[in-house]
């Protein structure tokens, strides 16, 4: 065991733990988070993606001693109570379903946004490639993106607007 | 769905139980108070509910409108159901329905679902059937609540009730609009102390009538789903962040190969791990546990234990699955189906055709590996859970291990999708059991390996059909035969044949019988044969090969063999698929409940909305360059919601990729409670039948399963996703006789025509068929090149 300094979302935390533990556990278990999820613990599907110097990690492959620089999770995105453009691009498309995966969809997208504001559509579909959904939200996660990228598209409205003329 | 609301109804029973002596009158209000002092702490408010809470947990009554809804002093309203909602949005739509017939407004109500104390017992979720069945009690006994109310009202207005109207949850004279008193003046707080009827939860009624839909103001809206913000801003408190104190962890061993025999463990291999606690086994069932999870991890990796093989390989290597499939021998077979003489007719038919259909087993593979939290303080078993089925878990539970039933229970709180997986929630039983052995509570959850290789799976099939053409190119006769690996289909959280009662040898003499399934047939066929069969594999229990419901749990299946054939079918008669099919569906005679005529109108919309359909038979061309495009349509459906699909791929010659480019789906469930949520299940119930047509499947040697994680089983990836996805919800009742469109389930239709719709459409494109699923781009590569020499 040892003493691991660790800053998550602006907050400074010491952790007395093994330094091997893979990060996910110490975020997960010792500092009470509950964005970042166990899916694979390999590394294959993006569920306990956070933010480490602007590049999205897995955290389940990281030990706790390699950890260097600020840790951004889910939960630190949001700024003054304000979600983070993508939290909200990812409720108006109302994009999840068990919504598990999604703490690595939108971790995901936030890195890729933040070194390519403006993705082509093939870029976005190349930069979440990693991220599983077995729920199979991936067109609503890209069409938030593209919310993001491009401001919400008049098609959407129309949809929904098709959606009030549906109702009874 | 969201912890946090479970407070007001688990407090007030808590309080209850502190405090029998408390007024059935005014220990709402009371608890009112109690509600606010702990809600304003910042202590995750499951944990608050655990030590909250010791039992015991009597069911709910479903005969007691308050089981079912509370009005608060600020005229909100809290509404208990017993479902669960896996992402479908079922909690949103439940809340419409309810929100309706109370005749309150939407954002002032809440929902609560699926715990086993907290909620009455309407069965956790499956079959499609939460919309289509479960909602009318709640609509009923929220119609009862209403005019309860109105009788209430009409006391403390001195005004008939005939001369009262709601909004709002106020109630107000047409006359006297001075005159209004609202519904927490007349209960909030307070019990209704109304007792319902009902031989059974889903027969639950009062004496009020249900509205008409031209009276609903909250149904067909497009309200988005209350679950969905706190999935994307981390604040949720799912199952797997229950903590509680004093908790371990534990991870399962399982035996290298199936029907291993544990001789012995060697728990020095991993005594020396920090935080270890203890190896525990039974039988073949083996756990370590250890303090922290990550301990947990690394013991059960490093465990020494010597198995010994079973004495038979326990099934053939799944590439020999489908030769086996066909030259066993049936250990069952159905009566078969029959109607008029197939065997003349195929003897004057012009043209017969006969293909074979193969589907493996695929697996559920959630993204969220199984996972359970049980607890043991206080003399009871409290289980922290995401199964579908909860009430059957505590049942479950209890009986394995020998427990009054209300002295468990099981908190639902979210997890990942529910396709069937947890029907029967084979971790709950192990965590409740590795609980109750240690006396602490204990955290479960499964690895990658595991769960891909151990969670139940889909029924593999081989099919047969024979199809013979008149001389117009019309269908006179059909002989369908399926075999299906189904032997031994496990039952919803029964404690003898959940996983941890296999390996430690608990279970019954005979194993369930299963059943092939058939093709539900709306065409017009006049002479049709429909026969089913079940092959089993040498080994039953401690299997990987469990086969078990997963979403629709035939559907796919069969729809593949059967919707294929019959674009075989149309293609042989020089037809274009989409006329052949509506021709069939018009040679219909079956309309019990207008099936064939909405059937009609899902075929003809779909068409319609692919916009530019042009009337030719497949396949299509041969089109220069590598990129081969095709169109592909299919038409099932499921109980009385009826759907169709087409798909636009791509397909390359010189890799064999297949891209579904576009979809489109015309969808009838009848009255569409929420249309965008219904939307989002339709869309997604489609692109997991693209996963399953594209990438999925269970591979094995002959002794283990050895598709184990993402590399070895893919699954559809985001750069494999449609450009474009168009649904159309048709929601036509022909019947003008029939005011009321009955609401239909959504959950599994759309998912299962996606299969045979995709190989439809790579045979458009290419003049290929596949009749072996997935089309990964080898097995496509290979069937291309096969197909030009």
């Amino acid at each position: 065991m040892s003493v691991v300094s660790l800053n998550v979302n602006g907050a400074v935390h010491e952790v007395d733990i093994d330094p091997s533990t893979p990060l996910l556990y110490v975020l997960r278990n010792d500092l009470g988070l509950r964005g970042p999820r166990f899916g694979c613990g390999l590394g294959q599907c993006g569920s306990c993606t956070v933010i480490i110097g602007g590049v999205a990690v897995r955290s389940c492959q990281l030990p706790v001693v390699a950890v260097s620089g600020e840790v951004t999770t889910l939960e630190g995105l949001a700024q003054n109570g304000i979600l983070h453009p993508l939290q909200q691009a990812w409720i108006d498309e109302q994009v999840p379903q068990c919504g598990y995966c999604q703490n690595g969809q939108i971790m995901t997208a936030k890195a890729l946004l933040d070194r390519n504001s403006k993705p082509t559509d093939a870029e976005i579909r190349e930069g979440m490639e990693g991220a599983l959904c077995r729920c199979m939200t991936y067109f609503r996660i890209q069409a938030a993106i593209k919310r993001v990228v491009n401001g919400p598209e008049l098609v959407q409205e129309k949809d929904q607007q098709n959606d009030l003329e549906a109702a009874v | 769905m969201n912890t946090k609301f479970q407070f007001p109804k688990a407090l007030e029973d808590a309080l209850r139980r502190i405090n029998p002596s408390t007024s059935r009158r005014n220990f709402l209000a009371s608890s009112g108070a109690l509600v606010l002092s702990l809600g304003i702490g910042s202590v995750p408010g499951a944990r608050v509910l655990a030590q909250a809470l010791d039992g015991p947990y009597p069911d709910p009554d479903f005969l007691q409108l308050d089981t079912w809804i509370i009005i608060h002093p600020d005229n909100t309203a809290t509404f208990f159901v017993g479902k669960t909602d896996g992402g479908q949005g079922t909690g949103t739509a439940f809340r419409q329905m309810m929100c309706d017939e109370l005749d309150m407004a939407y954002e002032q109500t809440r929902l609560v679902m699926g715990s086993s104390d907290t909620t009455p017992d309407q069965g956790g979720s499956g079959g499609s059937d939460a919309i289509e069945t479960d909602g009318w009690p709640m609509r009923r006994v929220a119609a009862e609540a209403r005019r309860v109310l109105l009788e209430l009202g009409a006391e403390r207005l001195k005004t008939p009730v005939t001369e009262l109207t709601v909004s709002n949850g106020i109630i107000s004279s047409l006359k006297d609009a001075t005159k209004s008193v609202n519904y927490a003046e007349l209960v909030g707080g307070q019990r209704f102390d109304v007792t319902l009827t009902g031989r059974n939860v889903n027969a639950t009624t009062g004496t009020a009538a249900v509205k008409p839909v031209k009276e609903m103001r909250v149904i067909g809206k497009p309200i988005q789903r209350y679950d969905i913000p706190a999935k994307v801003d981390g604040s949720l408190t799912w199952a797997v962040d229950m903590k509680v104190p004093g908790m371990l962890h534990a991870r399962n061993v399982r035996p290298p190969v199936a029907g291993a025999s544990l001789r012995s463990i060697d728990e020095t291999s991993v005594a020396s791990i920090a935080g270890f606690v203890q190896v525990v086994s039974r039988g073949n069932y083996v756990a370590v546990v250890c303090e922290r999870e990550e301990q947990a991890i690394q013991a059960a990796q490093q465990l020494k234990a010597e198995w010994i093989p079973p004495a038979q390989a326990p099934f053939p290597a799944s590439n020999d699955l489908f030769n086996y499939i066909r030259s066993a021998i049936p250990t069952s077979s159905s009566d078969p189906r029959l109607t008029g003489d197939p065997t003349a007719a195929f003897t004057s038919a012009v043209q017969v055709l006969e293909a074979e259909y193969d589907m493996p087993f695929q697996g559920h593979t959630a993204i969220g590996p199984a996972f359970a939290l049980a607890d043991p303080s206080n003399n009871q078993m409290t289980i922290y859970s995401n199964d579908m089925k909860s009430y059957g878990l505590r049942n479950g539970v209890a009986q394995f291990l020998d427990l009054p039933r209300d002295r468990v229970r099981v908190v639902y709180m979210d997890g990942p999708q529910v396709y069937g997986r947890t029907a029967s929630d084979d971790v709950g039983f192990e965590a409740a059991f590795l609980a109750n052995e240690l006396g602490r509570p204990v955290r479960v959850q499964w690895m990658r390996h595991e769960e891909t290789a151990w969670d139940t799976k889909g029924p593999a099939y081989a099919f047969k059909l024979r199809g013979g053409l008149d001389t117009n190119g019309t269908l006179v006769a059909l002989e369908y035969e399926a075999r299906a690996i189904d032997y031994n289909h496990i039952g919803y959280n029964e404690p003898d044949t959940v996983l941890i009662a296999q390996l430690m040898g608990r279970r019954p003499e005979r194993t369930a019988a299963g059943a092939a399934a058939m093709p539900s047939v709306m065409y017009g066929i006049p002479n049709l044969l429909l026969a089913g069969h079940v092959v089993s594999l040498p080994m039953a229990w401690e299997t990987p090969l469990r086969t078990g419901n997963l979403r629709d749990p035939d559907g796919p299946q069969v729809t593949f063999a059967f919707e294929g054939f019959i674009d075989e079918l149309a293609a042989a008669a020089g037809r274009d698929p989409a006329e052949f099919r509506l021709e069939l569906l018009e040679a219909s005679l079956e309309d019990d409940t207008f099936r064939r005529a909405r059937s009609l109108a899902v075929l003809r919309s779909a068409v319609e909305a692919y916009g530019g359909w042009d009337n030719r038979p497949a396949p299509k061309p041969q089109q220069p360059g590598p990129i081969q495009s095709g169109r592909g349509i299919a038409y099932t459906s499921r109980s009385n919601t009826v759907v169709a699909v087409i798909a636009d791929v791509e397909v390359n010659r010189d890799t064999g990729h297949v891209w579904v480019k576009r979809l489109v789906c015309a969808h009838d469930c009848g009255l569409a409670i929420n249309p965008m949520g219904l939307k989002h299940t339709v869309e997604c119930g489609m692109l997991h039948g693209i996963s399953r047509a594209l990438w999925e499947e269970v591979q094995f040697d002959n002794e283990k399963v050895t598709s184990v994680d993402w590399v070895s089983h893919p699954s559809l990836r985001h750069s494999d996703t449609p450009e474009a996805i168009d649904i159309v919800l048709v929601n036509g009742d022909p019947n003008p006789d029939r005011p009321d469109l009955p609401h239909y389930g959504a959950g599994e239709t759309s998912h299962k025509p996606l299969i045979a719709a995709v190989a439809n459409a790579i045979y458009d494109a290419t003049g290929v068929r596949l009749r072996r699923a997935p089309f990964r781009k080898e097995r496509v590569l290979e069937a291309l090149q096969t197909a030009r020499t």
